[in-house]
């Protein structure tokens, strides 16, 4: 049976804004004026986690992008750059992982809607984070076959350079994916105990979609170069 | 409704258990004394091993009592072996630049300060801030132990050049195993920084607190934050280069490793690797990693010296500018570490071009610091001492940049000690002096106890006239031709520049010693030395607001303050002297405020 949640979980709503009180302001946006009345100031700062998530995905993003710079100048550095089939899992693996981004959003929405009193009750949220949380897990057990897939055609890590960045692409993204997977568990955790923020889940859904288009860029990637 | 008087993601109560509030403690202000701890261990160890260099440097066969402790092969009868001074040198330059440089002015002082001059609780991310250190700690353990592990440390130099650093034992002692315990320490301390980056970010964008608007930071904040953007895409970058790089180690990968690489009549088992990859990768990395060590000490330094010269700099706005212009400059830059690398003639050209540019918002720092200070009845403490000699050393060291940043010129330069003393004075001696300014200024608000002056100011002039004897000699050493990285100088035109080298260490045992000035002073002043009140410096930034000295759990008490001025209002009429506080509600009049 799926976990009903029986009271509003504590979270930090967007809009309206807070109330005024002790709380940071991100004070760029309302200075207190030289008078001293802080009644006009408006009193809001974004949670840390939606800045936060930015920041990881900027940290994210700056290393693919030294692994990709490594994948161009390697390939043209000498001529061992062999061709190399993609195993037909990945695409398989795609959809599945699609699949598990629309439901964390299905979840999303639905925690959205019971948070922001547009719903009385949370329709079965915990359900569709768990079907995003299997998702996820076949995800990386499917990257796991496509590995040895590889294997079996007598293609390492040392093979060629090819194989090289397909093993250690795919294998730092699979590392990031369950990275993500715990911060899914994480957010199961704390919506059945009705202590959920909802920057928290909005930050693990965008750092799940942002793995999604991670995947896609490098299959793409891999696709062309290797 | 639940309370939001405080950041929830903060809030958490203050530890009873002695692990909780010592070891394993989420408190920022914990965190950041044991990043700084962490950095004087290392500072120790980095100084003993650049006394061992010195000291062979000097007397090539002079026997080192105990040497051989440190080596297995590398030190027959205490006597340096070629080998074991290159370890020595990469071990130095490795521990002082990540351990040293980057942990003290940017992850202890500012894990302290940062959330506090915003006005904030805590960082947003305590767990992490806690990683963050374990992470480093764990970092500086597995470095330290390749000493003791199979061949000894790696002998590649801190910047790991391949393919030396990629094929293995084969290279030379310390090339297999110890490349690799240096790439899983480097590779470590990238996610430490990592997760150090998130909470300075986080804190600096989200936790302000009311009233505290981006242009009431203080420079050091915003130093600090500048810097964690900097250290979040330059660590970002290194991280795959160590992965890659130990791949190639315990994977017999070839990112690095060329084909046809002859070695001991044995031909390598790599192919096609690209060398110049490395490099690349590294200095991407590497540049951004010079102004990660100096942009804090010059945001501790402007800060210090706003105190004490009792008149806020001659613009504010153009200083904070002038760094984060050097952090976007810093990634267009890297390219002049490698004028000799082979790289296109072209390529040398574009990066030559930005690294003059980036003089210009060096100097107008240098010149707002020399305007400002210009006609200011400074007051003349240890603090502000190691601010002058900062800027002192920014400038000695900054000007033969001008020199190197020319590839004609770097060309003969490049392999010699004239960048030896570049970037010592530069970023080490100067950064160093930030720190110095940073612990006699701060040390009162994080131990309640002041350090002696008189010491302090014993320990700056041995310290400024010590680093002056040691490195100005370098830019001659190079001009003549010294090359760096030899262990001894045994051909005939580097014979007469011995007795330089002689008059160098012995200028760097006694600046060495000199530290244990400072050393006695610090631990002497933490259980001995005079009560602190909470604003000994009568200074107005929020760090002097907090209710007790040291600063409470939750740094404010119950409330958190409120920002009515800019950081520097000195040179006014307040009502408790020439200035005011950022969390005083007097109105002051001044011309930034009417901006």
């Amino acid at each position: 049976m799926a976990t009903t949640v029986h009271e509003p979980p504590k979270i930090d709503r967007r809009d309206p804004p807070r109330p005024t009180g002790n709380s940071g302001n991100g004070g760029g946006r309302g200075p207190v004026p030289a008078d001293g009345k802080l009644p006009g100031v408006k009193d809001y700062s974004p949670p840390p986690a939606s800045t936060g998530i930015w920041v990881v995905l900027a940290s994210i993003s700056m290393s693919f992008a030294a692994f990709t710079s490594a994948l161009i100048v390697r390939q043209g550095s000498a001529l061992d750059w062999r061709h190399l089939t993609l195993p037909r899992i990945l695409y398989l693996n795609t959809l599945v992982l699609f699949a598990s981004s629309f439901a964390l959003e299905v979840a999303r929405r639905r925690v959205d809607a019971f948070m922001s009193g547009r719903k009385d009750q949370a329709a079965r949220p915990t359900r569709w984070l768990y079907i995003a949380l299997f998702l996820g897990l076949l995800f990386v057990a499917g990257q796991y076959v496509a590995w040895m897939q590889l294997r079996s055609q007598g293609l390492f890590l040392a093979t060629n350079p090819n194989s090289s960045f397909f093993y250690v692409l795919t294998a730092v993204h699979a590392v990031h994916v369950l990275g993500g997977l715990g911060g899914l568990g994480r957010v199961i955790r704390r919506l059945n105990k009705s202590i959920l923020r909802k920057s928290t889940l909005d930050a693990t859904a965008f750092y799940w979609h942002f793995m999604d288009a991670l995947w896609v860029y490098l299959l793409l990637l891999l696709w062309m170069k290797l | 409704m639940h309370d939001m008087s405080k950041h929830e993601a903060v809030a958490h109560h203050a530890p009873t258990s002695f692990i909780a509030k010592h070891i394993f403690s989420l408190d920022h202000k914990v965190i950041g004394k044991q990043y700084y701890g962490l950095a004087l261990l290392a500072a120790l160890v980095g100084m003993g091993l650049s006394w061992l260099m010195r000291l062979h440097l000097g007397w090539t066969s002079l026997a080192i009592p105990g040497l051989q402790l440190l080596t297995k092969n590398g030190a027959p009868g205490n006597v340096m072996t070629p080998e074991f001074y290159l370890q020595l040198m990469t071990m130095h330059a490795t521990i002082m630049v990540f351990f040293v440089l980057t942990t003290a002015p940017f992850a202890a002082f500012g894990n302290y300060f940062l959330p506090i001059q915003v006005g904030a609780e805590d960082m947003p991310f305590p767990h992490f801030n806690m990683m963050s250190f374990w992470v480093t700690f764990v970092a500086f353990l597995v470095l330290v132990s390749s000493f003791f592990v199979g061949q000894g440390p790696t002998l590649g130099g801190w910047t790991q050049y391949a393919p030396l650093s990629a094929i293995g034992e084969v290279g030379g002692p310390g090339e297999g195993t110890g490349v690799v315990l240096w790439a899983i320490s480097i590779g470590l301390f990238c996610v430490g920084q990592l997760l150090g980056a998130l909470n300075f970010i986080t804190t600096t964008l989200d936790m302000r607190t009311r009233g505290m608007s981006l242009w009431r930071l203080p420079l050091s904040a915003w130093a600090w934050f500048i810097t964690s953007c900097m250290g979040l895409t330059a660590f970002a970058v290194l991280m795959p280069a160590c992965i890659l790089l130990i791949l190639d180690h315990v994977a017999g990968t070839s990112f690095f490793v060329p084909g046809n690489i002859v070695i001991n009549d044995q031909m390598q088992p790599h192919s096609g690797g690209s060398t110049l990859l490395w490099q690349h990768l590294f200095w991407f990395f590497g540049h951004p990693e010079v102004y990660i060590a100096i942009v804090p000490g010059m945001g501790i330094v402007s800060h210090v010296l706003i105190t004490n010269m009792r008149k806020p700099m001659l613009s504010h706005r153009v200083l904070v500018y002038s760094m984060g212009a050097l952090a976007v400059l810093s990634y267009m830059v890297y390219g002049h570490h490698m004028f000799v690398s082979g790289m296109n003639p072209v390529s040398s050209l574009a990066f030559s071009f930005p690294t003059l540019v980036i003089t210009i918002p060096s100097t107008i720092l240098v010149l707002i610091w020399l305007g400002s200070l210009y006609g200011a009845k400074l007051r003349i403490n240890a603090a502000s001492l190691f601010g002058l000699g900062f800027i002192s050393m920014f400038i000695s060291g900054g000007v033969s940049g001008f020199f190197l940043a020319q590839p004609s010129t770097d060309i003969m330069l490049h392999a010699t000690y004239f960048v030896v003393g570049h970037f010592h004075m530069v970023m080490g001696v100067a950064a160093m002096f930030g720190i110095f300014a940073g612990t006699y200024f701060w040390f009162p608000k994080m131990f309640g106890r002041m350090m002696n002056e008189t010491l302090g100011k014993v320990h700056f002039w041995l310290s400024f006239v010590g680093a002056y004897a040691i490195f100005m000699p370098f830019h001659y050493l190079g001009l003549a031709g010294n090359v760096r990285r030899y262990q001894a100088f045994t051909p005939d035109y580097m014979q007469p520049l011995i007795p330089l080298h002689r008059f160098i260490t012995v200028s760097a045992l006694i600046t060495g010693a000199a530290q244990l000035v400072f050393l006695y002073n610090l631990i002497h002043s933490r259980f001995r030395g005079e009560p602190a009140t909470d604003n000994p410096w009568q200074a107005t930034s929020l760090e002097w607001s907090t209710p007790t000295t040291p600063p409470p759990h939750n740094n404010f008490g119950d409330k958190l303050p409120v920002v009515y001025h800019d950081p520097y209002q000195y040179g006014v009429e307040g009502s408790v002297g020439d200035y005011v506080m950022q969390t005083s509600p007097e109105k002051v009049k001044t011309a930034s405020d009417e901006a």
